[in-house]
């Protein structure tokens, strides 16, 4: 038997046809499912008088356009309620389970499949959300799909793919405290670029990675996407296992042993060839920041917003200096010097409880700066709501001066009434920093949880590095 | 799906890179139940003034010149970001039958092929020699033939494209997807036989848990 990597395990293990000269069609073991780019799907499913193949591999939430707050008032977005009604129906029509706002495990797609265990190593999942790549943490070959093809796996719950090309990305040593999860992923796509993984399944591997918690490996694997990666994966191991252990999704006692036992064969072979491979090193990674409207136009927090001119290639230039000027940002600003009008600590990315206890360590017993107009903190989903709040985490931040909402996408697309207005500069947790995204003529930095915290005390961008909370527990 | 087999029309530029389909589609407009009607909110932010209503002067497709352009030519890494479908189906709404790029990014290329609408690469320096001739000429129109994968124009221009050929096949032909995938709904059956009863593909009876 060749020497394969990971990717191509479980591609492998999913061919349900493969004729020379096509794309393949592989078999979709977990189809999640959310409001905004189901209705068409189930439509068209209608009109073509086909029904859904396997309700029992379909799972659905509503996520992106609920509110935070007042979920117990009707929804005072009538279109977003029709969107919402729409999923609900189609979600009886057919038997699929389905997480809505009333159910206690409601919350963004890509928190909740984990924290279920819907979500396991070695399986296909598919969402139309590019951020599906976050369930590639726990093993699994996850990415996101258009409405047609969402159409195409409920029809035939599987999916015509070509297959890609694999690159490993490796980030060895450890990593300083204050530097975490969110810290590496942007720091390797400012390397690589966001087109940089275009046609590629990125492997996330080497020491730090390991090092990682799942939920650290959630948060590299979710932006994988921003690299221009098909999907981002972390091989199984001992962390997964412990993770998946007792989720309401997870197979238990006999069956536990024999999942476990496949799952441990889910590494990539010695020997195994990448198409490309990319190392950092993570020590040398610092807190970073985006300044401008991609994610890969990022710095570390001691450096300053870059002159234009120090680019090389004119078409970056040329980019840099449109982004400035939608940033309404001066080239050689120190970064730490870039005041901010609110913060939103959520999104797929980092909500979960971990995420909100480094964010709490950082804020608890001081208060949000009074230059700021709002600062939000939502969990991803309302389990994690409820462990926070045992933890007493709530009480903590709305002391520090916060708002503690209910579990959805909130402020990172702003399709909810979670929105930052024209002209205000965020510090956000989320993954995308296009013109627009939070809210028309909005101005986002993305950064790390406990920069977001630190920001909200002080107002501005800080090295948390100085503060010495970072020490991970 | 409308096929797509040869297209000539208006050319209309748009110089910027790395255009994300959150440009495209804002998500205010990912609320709407349908696939039709997003050709009006296509390039929202750019293409209207602060009221939603009135036309940006400043932005090239409103230009008097582009009115009823059925070719678009980017730049690199167009339709980068969210995997929105709602992106395409703008683009197709608005008018355009074709995109001419250096790359495009994996989900929106894929997307643009379940709707009709041929994504073209080229290289730098044809996208170059493209714009270039769009500028200098009112009323520049390309003809871009999937049969012969050409791109044409009445000045000499012929530029070849490469494009998968089972895509190609089906582009030409309109084939539905699913339809096709359904010709071998017994694979997926014998697939489901020999795969389902190993364990760790299972879900367990753990539902009560959640409901």
């Amino acid at each position: 038997m060749p020497a394969r990597t990971l990717y191509e395990k479980i591609w492998e293990a999913h061919l349900v046809a493969e004729e020379p000269g096509q794309p393949a069609l592989i078999y979709i073991d977990r189809h999640l499912v959310h409001e905004g780019t189901s209705p068409q799907a189930f439509s068209g499913l209608k009109v073509a008088g086909r029904k859904v193949r396997r309700p029992d591999l379909t799972f659905s939430v509503m996520d992106h356009s609920v509110p935070t707050k007042d979920r117990h008032l009707p929804i005072a977005d009538n279109i977003a309620a029709a969107q919402m009604d729409a999923l609900a129906r189609n979600c009886r029509e057919h038997g699929i389970l389905f997480f809505d706002m009333q159910n206690p495990h409601q919350g963004i797609v890509h928190v909740i499949g984990p924290e279920l265990g819907i979500t396991q190593p070695g399986l296909t999942i598919v969402c139309g959300d590019s951020h599906t790549s976050t369930h590639g943490a726990l093993g699994a070959l996850a990415f996101g799909i258009g409405t047609s093809e969402v159409e195409h796996v409920l029809a035939t719950q599987c999916l015509v793919q070509f297959k890609s090309k694999t690159m490993l990305v490796q980030v060895d040593g450890r990593l300083a405290p204050g530097v975490t999860a969110k810290d590496i992923i942007l720091a390797i796509i400012g390397k690589i670029g966001i087109s940089g993984g275009n046609g590629h399944v990125i492997e996330f591997g080497g020491e730090a990675i390991r090092g990682l918690s799942m939920e650290g490996r959630m948060t590299v694997c979710n932006m994988s996407i921003e690299g221009g990666a098909r999907a981002g994966m972390v091989a199984p191991d001992q962390t997964t296992f412990a993770y998946m252990e007792g989720r309401p999704f997870v197979p238990r006692g006999k069956d536990l042993t024999v999942a476990v036992d496949h799952w441990k064969s889910l590494v990539t072979d010695a020997g195994a060839k990448f198409d490309k491979v990319v190392k950092l090193d993570a020590a040398a990674i610092a807190p970073q920041v985006t300044w401008g409207t991609n994610p890969g136009m990022v710095t570390d927090v001691t450096a300053s917003v870059p002159e234009p001119n120090s680019f090389a290639d004119p078409v970056d230039r040329q980019a840099a200096t449109r982004a400035l000027e939608y940033m309404a940002l001066k080239p050689g600003t120190r970064i730490t010097d870039i005041p901010l009008d609110r913060i939103f600590i959520g999104s797929c990315t980092n909500s979960r409880l971990e995420d909100l206890r480094l964010a709490a360590r950082v804020v608890a017993g001081k208060h949000v700066a009074k230059s700021l107009k709002e600062a939000l903190v939502v969990p991803g989903s309302m389990q994690v709501k409820a462990q926070a709040e045992k933890e007493g985490l709530d009480k903590i931040f709305r002391d520090a001066g916060f708002e503690w909402r209910d579990a959805g996408c909130s402020m990172c697309i702003a399709m909810n009434p979670d929105v930052l207005p024209s002209g205000e500069r965020s510090a956000s947790t989320s993954n995308r920093n296009f013109e627009g995204r939070q809210g028309k003529g909005s101005r986002t930095h993305l950064v790390s949880p406990m920069m977001a915290a630190a920001a909200a005390i002080e107002g501005h961008f800080v090295d948390i590095r100085e503060w010495g909370v970072g020490e991970a527990e | 799906m409308q096929p797509f087999t040869k297209h000539t029309g208006l050319v209309a530029p748009l110089d910027r890179v790395n255009v994300d389909t959150d440009q495209m589609v804002p998500k205010q407009f990912l609320k709407w139940l349908t696939r039709e009607g997003y050709g009006r909110v296509l390039f929202f932010d750019w293409r209207y003034l602060d009221d939603g209503e009135t036309l940006n002067p400043d932005f090239v497709l409103n230009a008097p010149r582009y009115k009823g352009a059925s070719v678009l030519v980017v730049r690199a890494n167009f339709g980068c970001g969210s995997s929105r479908e709602h992106a395409p189906w703008a683009i197709l709404d608005y008018g355009f039958h074709a995109l001419l790029a250096p790359s495009f990014a994996d989900i929106f290329y894929n997307n643009c092929f379940k709707n009709g609408i041929l994504p073209v690469t080229l290289s730098e320096a044809q996208i170059d020699e493209v714009s270039r001739r769009v500028s200098a000429t009112e009323g520049y129109r390309l003809t871009v033939d999937l049969q012969t994968q050409t791109v044409t124009d009445d000045a000499g221009l012929r530029f070849e494209f490469r494009v998968d050929p089972f895509r190609r096949e089906c582009l030409l032909n309109g084939w539905d997807d699913i339809g096709l995938t359904l010709r071998i709904a017994d694979r997926i059956t014998d697939y489901e036989k020999s795969h389902h009863p190993a364990a760790p593909m299972h879900v367990p009876m753990h539902t009560q848990a959640v409901k």
